[in-house]
């Protein structure tokens, strides 16, 4: 059981330091900042999510698990509100996103 | 439509948590990090988001001028009280353990006012500094 946790825990923040590097990647390589602004918001989502989740099992029904519950509900409020808010912001001040050249296929339908 | 209405939407859910967090950052002190300038800062670091997302107007009417000033020198008011009843009371100036028969209680009660003196002022300071700042060339010099 301990050893089943232990691997859980383990997946978990792999799982979520990888997510964080993969977001890393993508803000630096992604073309325009609307598509930077979506990899960025990997890293509060699956990045800081699965990191909180594989911190949880290791506390268990403690108080740092309800203080880990918290920083995950605020993580999961306001990462999002944040970059919402940007998005926003730049869409009002006519911040153009980059578009395909040409419609292929795919998205006709 | 407005623009902001998801932002509004958040921020009133978050503010109420947030002033619970500085609260327990204050009363948290004693056993672990944290204490009144980070509860000041914290405190103040709502109200200035109330003012980011609904005008600094608003917030002014919420927490006017003359109560951020009475914060600001109340705070050191009160600081220096618990230094003053210290020196009353005997000791030396800030002097905790002659607050109370018990010197341990003492510390307490003298740690606990001191403290409550510095949120005061460290949030007094910084709504002071952010209106003056968020103000200019709106307020008449």
């Amino acid at each position: 059981m301990n050893m089943a946790l232990d691997l859980a825990t383990w997946a978990c923040l792999a799982g979520g330091g990888f997510f964080c590097v993969v977001s890393g990647v993508g803000l630096i390589r992604m073309p325009d900042f609307y598509t930077r602004m979506h990899a960025a918001s990997l890293i509060e989502t699956l990045g800081a999510g699965l990191i909180l989740l594989g911190l949880l099992l290791q506390a268990g029904f403690t108080l740092i698990g309800a203080k880990l519950v918290m920083i995950g509900l605020l993580i999961f409020f306001a990462g999002p509100t944040a970059t919402h808010a940007l998005a926003k912001a730049a869409l009002v001040r006519g911040l153009k996103p980059r578009l395909a050249a040409q419609e292929d296929v795919s998205s006709k339908r | 439509m407005r623009h902001d209405l998801v932002l509004r939407v958040i921020a009133k859910l978050m503010m109420p948590f947030t002033l619970l967090f500085a609260l327990y950052v204050q009363f948290h002190g004693d056993f672990g990090p944290g204490g009144g300038f980070q509860a000041g800062v914290i405190a103040a670091a709502m109200v200035i988001l109330y003012a980011l997302i609904y005008g600094l107007d608003q917030a002014r009417k919420a927490l006017p001028d003359w109560l951020v000033e009475t914060m600001l020198a109340g705070g050191v008011l009160l600081y220096a009280g618990v230094g003053m009843a210290g020196l009353m009371l005997g000791g030396n100036f800030l002097d905790y353990f002659v607050l109370h028969a018990d010197p341990v209680q003492g510390q307490h009660r003298g740690i606990f006012w001191v403290e409550a003196g510095v949120a005061v002022t460290v949030s007094g300071v910084m709504l002071k500094i952010f209106y003056m700042f968020a103000g200019r060339g709106r307020d008449p010099e």
